[in-house]
């Protein structure tokens, strides 16, 4: 006998048809990975991290492979947000997946500006980039301290017309006051974790491997430290949480889905694997058929701490 | 595509370079000379990105092809250990590879080190009458293929660093020579990137067009990640294109070397 499951989540009025969403900056905006596998499975789609004006990035090399993961520094290239609603949401509209807009900026004006744009394109949901690591400007500098995530999400809730999750980075001392102090101003939801600032030397050169000298890392590497500040942001916000970091696999989901976690984002495994997003998606389905779950949504803070 | 295929021979060409010959109906059958795989070469975390390969010659009645790689690091260590009948997780082909202009009378190929390996096939599938192969090597126990690029060149030159093979010096030495007594329709460049760009140079002077193929640190390998950038003209101003999508194969004209 086949058993009907909910794979649906809903939160701060996004509706997901499961909760797997491709990572902002690791799937373009779909198209390359949509010659791979059907993008209209996803939950949703992250897009690359957009600016108001287009973007080159940061010179080469923009990536090291590192111990179970690697550190980037692409430096937020993109074609702009004006490029993005002409050309790019007509085709990610093909597909029946929620479209979410990652935005960043150099000043909290640029971020209320880039908002304004958003809001009146055809998106599903704003994330809000406070937390990229390889710009000098903008980005982990506000999102680095509880008065700087204030300020911008604050401004930037005030001309929102769509829901606004904002992306936390976990390079700071307390994740914890950080995904407060964004609750307070407003968001709609906190995603986390960002990249972890690192970097990569090559003792060979005694050179750094990065251009940048920096970047973020991702990967398994890094999922435990995800998995952490998930837990500890689920228990001390209202508001839902999506959580990524290292997730490789549905187990992986599932477990960031015990911790708290409302959605999931997968990206760095999609490199190695370029099925990962639906095996994510096709994971969490076995684990729920073995485990006698009947709905996604009861895994949502399920962890048993007892 | 991503695939799961089956490794048909591996052979030690010496004492770090390895041939791996690859069966495969859709790599075989859709790829052209220039174009790229992406192998996982170990399991899990282990070397836990794909390791970019050019694709060295594909035999496309028999349904296979050959890599060719140096062993470097981890990725390309775990790679040399594959044994004949393994089975090997390969995306593929990927990239833009080399124009091949059947109307061109005359061409060239340029290359220095591991470069080499991805001109074998353009000297296949080119039509030209005339095929010069100028390849360049540090020293004499590093040249391999020379029998593969004596066969499907018309003229085969090699330089070593050392001058213990061939001419003494640098294949742009060669190329400088060869310019001034014969015209070529097209030179195809791959190799360090000093190398390509003073090719390009001694080019311009005489007009002639040229490819080169770049490499970079990739990702992905598709074109989703944007980390694999390279520096190339757009109109008066510059853009990072990305190797693994809008190359590896450029016209030498697009491309600004640093």
């Amino acid at each position: 006998m086949s058993r009907k499951i909910n794979m649906a989540v809903s939160f701060a009025g996004i509706n997901l048809k499961n909760p797997v969403i491709a990572a902002s900056g690791t799937f373009g905006f779909g198209r390359e990975y949509s010659q791979y596998f059907d993008i209209g499975r996803l939950g949703g789609i992250a897009v690359k991290g957009l600016t108001l004006l287009p973007r080159k990035g940061n010179p080469p090399p923009r990536i090291a492979e590192t111990p179970s993961g690697i550190l980037n520094s692409v430096g937020l290239q993109n074609p702009g947000v004006h490029a993005f609603i002409k050309d790019e949401i007509p085709f990610i509209r093909k597909y029946n997946t929620a479209i979410i807009a990652n935005a960043s900026g150099n000043t909290v004006e640029d971020y209320e500006k880039i908002t304004e744009i958003l809001s009146d394109s055809d998106i599903d949901a704003i994330e809000l980039n406070l937390s990229c690591p390889n710009v000098k400007e903008g980005c982990m500098s506000f999102g680095s301290t509880p008065q700087g995530v204030k300020k911008v999400v604050e401004r930037v809730k005030k001309v929102a017309k769509k829901p606004l999750i904002v992306k936390l980075t976990p390079n700071v001392t307390d994740i914890v006051e950080i995904a407060l102090a964004a609750q307070d101003a407003g968001a709609d939801a906190v995603s986390l974790i960002n990249t972890l600032l690192g970097m990569a030397i090559d003792a060979k050169t005694r050179r750094p491997i990065l251009a940048n000298i920096t970047g973020g890392l991702s990967g398994p590497a890094v999922k435990p430290v995800a998995l952490r500040m998930v837990y500890q942001v689920s228990k001390a916000v209202k508001i839902p949480v999506i959580g990524m970091g290292g997730i490789s696999n549905g187990q992986d989901a599932v477990e960031f889905l015990l911790a708290g976690a409302t959605a999931v984002m997968v990206g760095t495994a999609g490199f190695v694997n370029p099925y990962a997003w639906v095996e994510t998606i096709d994971g969490i389905e076995a684990y729920m058929l073995e485990n006698g779950v009947d709905d996604v949504n009861e895994l949502i803070g399920g962890l048993i701490t007892d | 595509m991503r695939l799961i295929e089956k490794i048909n021979c591996i052979e030690k060409l010496n004492s770090d370079t390895f041939l791996m010959r690859i069966e495969s109906e859709n790599i075989s059958s859709e790829a052209s000379a220039g174009q790229f795989v992406n192998i996982k070469c170990g399991e899990g975390s282990e070397a836990f990105l794909r390791r970019p390969i050019s694709i060295c010659s594909i035999d496309r009645e028999n349904k296979t092809f050959d890599i060719v790689f140096n062993v470097r690091g981890k990725g390309t260590k775990l790679l040399s250990r594959y044994d004949s009948g393994d089975e090997i997780d390969v995306m593929g082909p990927l990239g833009r590879g080399f124009t091949i202009d059947p109307s061109h009378k005359s061409i060239a190929v340029v290359g220095g080190g591991i470069g080499i390996f991805p001109l074998l096939q353009v000297l296949k599938d080119h039509p030209a009458p005339n095929k010069t192969a100028i390849l360049g090597f540090r020293t004499r126990d590093l040249v391999v293929l020379e029998d593969s690029f004596n066969q499907y060149s018309t003229e085969l030159l090699i330089a070593t660093d050392d001058g213990s093979y061939g001419h003494k010096g640098f294949v742009t030495d060669l190329l400088s020579k060869k310019v001034e007594a014969q015209n070529f329709d097209m030179v195809y460049f791959c190799g360090p990137s000093v190398m390509m760009k003073l090719g390009v140079e001694v080019l311009k002077k005489h007009n002639i067009p040229s490819e080169v193929s770049v490499e970079q640190r990739m990702g992905c390998g598709i074109g989703a990640c944007l980390v694999c950038a390279c520096k190339t003209r757009k109109g008066s101003d510059w853009d990072y294109s990305h190797v693994c999508k809008d190359g590896p194969v450029f016209k030498a004209e697009d491309i600004i070397f640093d």
